[in-house]
């Protein structure tokens, strides 16, 4: 694995915070960036009036320059790059290996969501029948995306005979978590069989395989070594990061049980040095519960196929041997449409140790993986340290 | 609708697809230099990178490589319940699709149908091919 030229220049992440979570009556998305961005930057001991790059995306087009302007931040460094719900996971790469070279040194990434509140933020099926999706998918009647999500998960069951109270297993992992974060939006008990009885969808999927749909979001800042010892907190080392994306049709995914995750993971723990062993606590995109099941074969905690029987017995739940969705996750905690960030920022609270009662006792190692699109289209995984 | 306006449907490369789909046939491309099927189409053969692209009638056989019964609607038309499914054809290119006329597996064989549509073209989907091939 070649690792890169450039990371003799160690890169951190100073600060953290999420916007407000939930239902946001009292806010827009841009207040709430803006609220994010001034508390992340406060634990980072800066203020905005450092940020030298930006990193948004799903804040309307141009998603750098209009949260640029509403912060007042003229960058040297913006990135709008859209790769779906895991984009902050690769905004983390492409912030270490601009911030390595020296061509920004205080990158923010932000994001806010109010899709609960509006329900605005609903992919609309394409019905343009110029348009590949128009002429050739949405005339099927696919409901975006737990359909596009559903194909991967009956494949799976297929071929490796998963069931679905394996797939359960993972929402009541979250819950389990959940109930032990007081900002999650669901905290009542449950079991596999509440799953199990809860509404068909798109089969394989019922109701609760499938996250929620809240208001939310967050801001995290990249930083050199030297920047990051004014932080009020202790600083998280970015050990490595990487991203790749397959497909954004349904008809052009080449392996259902297989994802771009992969090579995103392989990237990452190739430039950390790292192994699926020796990660504490992971933080998976799980926008359903079977995604999480492939995330777990792509990162190589499991061989392929063995994710089903790997999530028995409540081995991502709290006291399990990996400890998964640590703050509820996008199933229990909060799904504000693109979940990466709150992946990042819990990541890095596990690592500093500020917790609370979910904390995994002495985390060394957390792993970030994102994913976008609408059949894992695309992935990017990025690794922390507490050093 | 008039014929002029059909056959402005779907795109500059799509639209012998749809005018083969007019008269309920099932067309894919095919590169004459290397063999390989590919769909959709693409100006050239994304394995070899030839112009030596055709339009092909597929067999209009494949096998089911996923599928998804919908108990909720998608929106207007959409009636739960209802199977949307991956077929991969015989050439080897998958469509995403719609299963009809019974109920298969993961794997089963299945042949293409037309379903009509109003002011498009009729739309490719599948029915159970029954005691396989």
């Amino acid at each position: 694995m070649a690792r890169s030229p450039s990371l003799d220049s160690a890169v951190y992440i100073a600060g953290v915070a999420e916007t407000p979570l939930g239902k946001v009556v009292d806010q827009t998305e841009l207040s709430m960036v803006a609220l994010a961005a001034r508390e992340a930057l406060a634990e980072a001991g800066m203020t905005l009036k450092d940020v030298d790059g930006i990193f948004v995306n799903y804040m309307g087009e141009e998603g750098s320059v209009q949260v640029g302007e509403y912060l007042g931040i003229r960058p040297r460094y913006g990135d709008s790059t859209d790769v779906g719900g895991g984009s902050f996971e690769a905004f983390i790469h492409h912030a270490m290996l601009a911030i390595a070279a020296g061509r920004c040194e205080v990158a923010l990434i932000t994001y806010a969501s109010r899709q609960r509140t509006r329900r605005g933020r609903q992919r609309q099926q394409a019905a343009d029948t110029y348009t590949l999706n128009g002429q050739f998918e949405a005339p099927f009647g696919l409901l975006m995306p737990i359909t596009h999500y559903a194909l991967l998960a009956a494949r799976r069951m297929h071929e490796f005979g998963i069931t679905p109270a394996q797939m359960a297993e993972v929402a009541v992992a979250a819950r389990r978590w959940a109930q032990l974060n007081p900002k999650a939006w669901s905290r009542d008990p449950l079991t596999v069989d509440d799953v199990l009885a809860s509404p068909m969808i798109s089969e394989p999927y019922r109701k609760l395989d499938c996250c929620l749909v809240t208001d939310g979001g967050g801001a995290v800042v990249v930083t050199t070594k030297a920047r990051a010892r004014d932080a009020a907190k202790p600083a998280i080392r970015v050990l490595g990061a990487g991203e790749s994306h397959t497909q954004w049709h349904v008809s052009q995914v080449p392996d259902m049980t297989v994802s771009p995750g992969a090579i995103a993971a392989r990237d990452a723990f190739g430039m950390a040095g790292i192994k699926a062993a020796d990660v504490d606590v992971l933080e998976p995109y799980d926008n359903f519960t079977g995604a999480v099941l492939q995330h777990l074969e792509d990162l190589g905690f499991c061989g392929r196929g063995e994710a089903g029987a790997f999530v028995e017995g409540g081995r991502l739940a709290p006291g399990g041997g990996l400890p998964a969705m640590t703050q509820g996750g996008g199933l229990s905690y909060c799904h504000p449409g693109a979940l990466g960030i709150l992946l990042l920022i819990e990541a890095v609270r596990q690592l500093r140790g500020e917790a609370g009662e979910r904390q995994v006792p002495g985390a060394k190692i957390a792993v970030a993986h994102g994913i976008g699109g609408m059949t894992h289209s695309a992935s990017a995984t990025v690794v922390l340290a507490r050093e | 609708m008039s014929d002029a306006a059909k056959e402005e449907f779907g795109d500059p490369l799509s639209r012998p697809f749809w005018r083969a789909a007019e008269r309920r046939q099932l067309v894919v491309q095919r590169c004459a230099a290397c063999g390989r099927h590919q769909f959709y189409p693409r100006p050239f053969c994304l394995g070899c990178q030839s112009d030596r692209i055709e339009w092909v009638k597929a067999s209009g056989t494949g096998t089911v490589y996923s599928q998804s019964r919908l108990h909720m609607s998608a929106g207007p038309g959409f009636e739960p319940p209802y199977v949307v499914a991956v077929v991969e054809l015989d050439e080897g290119p998958r469509l995403v699709t719609n299963i009809v006329g019974g109920d298969c597996n993961i794997g089963d064989a299945v042949r293409v149908t037309w379903r009509d549509r109003v002011g498009a073209p009729p739309l490719p989907v599948f029915e159970p091919v029954r005691g396989g091939r």
